[in-house]
């Protein structure tokens, strides 16, 4: 069986200081993995890299056993919210529809068939009535549902999402997880940078413990533990298993 | 009025002038949204005076002055990328050094090439001296750039708002940056007769900032933008003419005051509405308590 990601001795740096040390991994398809570990561990850096948003030092990378440019219209990346421009003059309806660009290829426009899915996107993430606001208008939870939509609209078979729960209301929060559920039900495979151990076994069924480099990566269950939870975060003063640690 | 109107049909210099600066105003209208969503303002401001020594380049070895001024602007952008990502000058600092460079090498140029070329008109633009071949320049260049506009809309859009995002989906970010900087330079060597090099920046950024306040979706500011070009174009040839006043600086100032009515009186973004909302609000709070 093919992995849906296999990543063997990734090393990324920034500005000389290695952030990534030989990361290596192989994670099954289909599963809801999340990506955990203190700040600084280098988490974001791993979904950038792994996406080829930013350069490794070395490394491979293969998805379904294919490279990242074979496979790159499969993917869905979901950045961190922080990172987006919220003043832009664009509507929240666009903003789905730039989910259908990829697909398009060059020059060709979405037409009536794009607009009707990136409609039937919104209202599976429950923001049908939002279509025509600006996308600065939103609240955090609903913003991330937008970029949800976004996601979906891409078909993706590997969806990425960058801290998607950060400054957002716990009904949308319960909304993402429901639908990245689903996704995951349907045989789509997702990583999730997340920063709070509590939910950790209700959200996810695999996580990857990250400190620099791989201290665990398996069934969730397995990496709460006091063992390796002490590893990433320090033995002392470390939080165990069903403490959250916010930022 | 109705003398402008005469003249207008009886002067075929008022034509080409009308043509040109018309053209002029909607295509640094339609570029100018995309230097002001990606925040290059100042490397607007930059690429429009690093054009000069290109054009004198052009001057002295006899060349259409639109080669020269593509290569002295593509050159600018190249160079600030380069100070900016290989050093720790930061990127403010960077276009400041290559584009006043760039800018001094022209004045020095300028003076060496044949004594028939006016400095002036080339910093400050004469929009009544434009000649059949400006024209048809200009004309070339607004087809270039609205076409490439029309054609890469979807690519603009996505690597400008949001490049990451551009970047998952496998679009080249720094070739559509340098596409958008190749568009500039073509734009800067179109307005050269009517706004000048000086004031060009305020041509590509005031109508997309009047535009920016009034509407939140991006074909109706690219509209709006070209739109407000396009008039202030129109409004300054007429005062110029009438008045012997220069054409860039009155077409700017035209620009400028679409401008202020849009900060102090746009439905959404006014800053009359907000002072007004924001004092009836404390008022509501005071009477509640």
């Amino acid at each position: 069986m093919a992995f849906a990601l296999e990543v063997k001795n990734l090393h990324v740096s920034y500005d000389g200081k290695e952030v990534l040390r030989g990361i290596s991994l192989s994670a099954p398809p289909g599963r809801l993995t999340g990506i955990i570990g203190p700040n600084g561990a280098g988490k974001s850096t791993f979904m950038k890299a792994v996406l080829g948003l930013l350069n490794a030092d070395c490394g491979t990378i293969r998805f379904n056993g294919k490279t990242l440019r074979e496979m790159r219209k499969r993917m869905a990346y979901v950045p961190q919210r922080s990172s987006v421009d919220w003043d832009f003059p664009i509507n929240v309806r666009d903003t789905v529809l730039l989910g259908s660009y990829p697909a398009l290829g060059l020059i060709r426009r979405p037409g009536k068939t794009e607009k009707e899915e990136a409609d039937k996107c919104l209202v599976k993430v429950g923001m049908e009535d939002f279509a025509d606001r600006q996308i600065g208008q939103l609240s955090g939870g609903q913003q991330q549902r937008v970029f949800l939509a976004r996601a979906l609209l891409q078909h993706a078979e590997f969806l990425f999402l960058d801290e998607p729960f950060v400054g957002v209301d716990a009904s949308s929060e319960d909304v993402i997880i429901g639908l990245l559920k689903e996704l995951r039900d349907a045989g789509k495979s997702i990583f999730v940078v997340h920063h709070d151990l509590s939910k950790g076994t209700a959200y996810f069924d695999d996580l990857l413990l990250l400190n620099g480099r791989v201290v665990a990566c398996g069934p969730a269950v397995e990496v709460l533990r006091p063992g390796p939870l002490g590893q990433a975060y320090g033995a002392f003063g470390g939080p165990v298993a069903g403490e959250g640690v916010n930022q | 009025m109705s003398g402008f109107m005469t003249d207008l049909l009886n002067y075929a210099f008022l034509q080409k002038a009308m043509f040109t600066s018309m053209m002029v105003g909607i295509i640094c209208g339609v570029i100018g949204c995309f230097i002001v969503l990606r925040g290059m303002s100042l490397m607007g401001d930059a690429i429009s005076h690093a054009v000069l020594p290109g054009v004198a380049i052009s001057y002295m070895i006899g060349v259409n002055y639109f080669y020269g001024a593509v290569v002295a602007g593509v050159l600018t952008s190249v160079g600030i990328g380069f100070v900016s990502e290989k050093s720790r000058i930061k990127n403010d600092s960077a276009i400041g050094i290559i584009f006043s460079a760039f800018f001094a090498l022209g004045i020095i140029l300028m003076a060496k090439a044949a004594s028939s070329v006016d400095l002036t008109s080339i910093l400050f633009g004469n929009v009544l001296a434009v000649r059949s071949a400006d024209m048809w320049t200009t004309l070339a260049i607004g087809t270039i750039v609205l076409l490439t506009v029309i054609v890469f809309y979807k690519e603009l859009l996505v690597t400008t708002f949001d490049p990451t995002l551009a970047a998952t989906f496998g679009l080249p970010n720094r070739l559509f940056h340098y596409a958008v900087m190749v568009l500039l330079t073509l734009v800067t060597v179109a307005s050269l007769r009517t706004v000048g090099i000086i004031l060009v920046v305020a041509m590509l950024i005031t109508p997309a900032s009047t535009a920016y306040l009034l509407t939140d979706r991006l074909p109706a500011m690219i509209g709006l933008s070209a739109l407000f070009g396009a008039l202030s174009a129109v409004t300054g040839l007429y005062v110029s003419f009438n008045y012997n006043l220069s054409s860039g600086a009155v077409i700017v100032l035209a620009a400028t005051a679409m401008f202020l009515l849009a900060l102090f009186f746009s439905p959404k973004q006014g800053l009359l509405w907000r002072s007004m909302r924001t004092s009836s609000n404390r008022k509501a709070v005071r009477n509640g308590n």
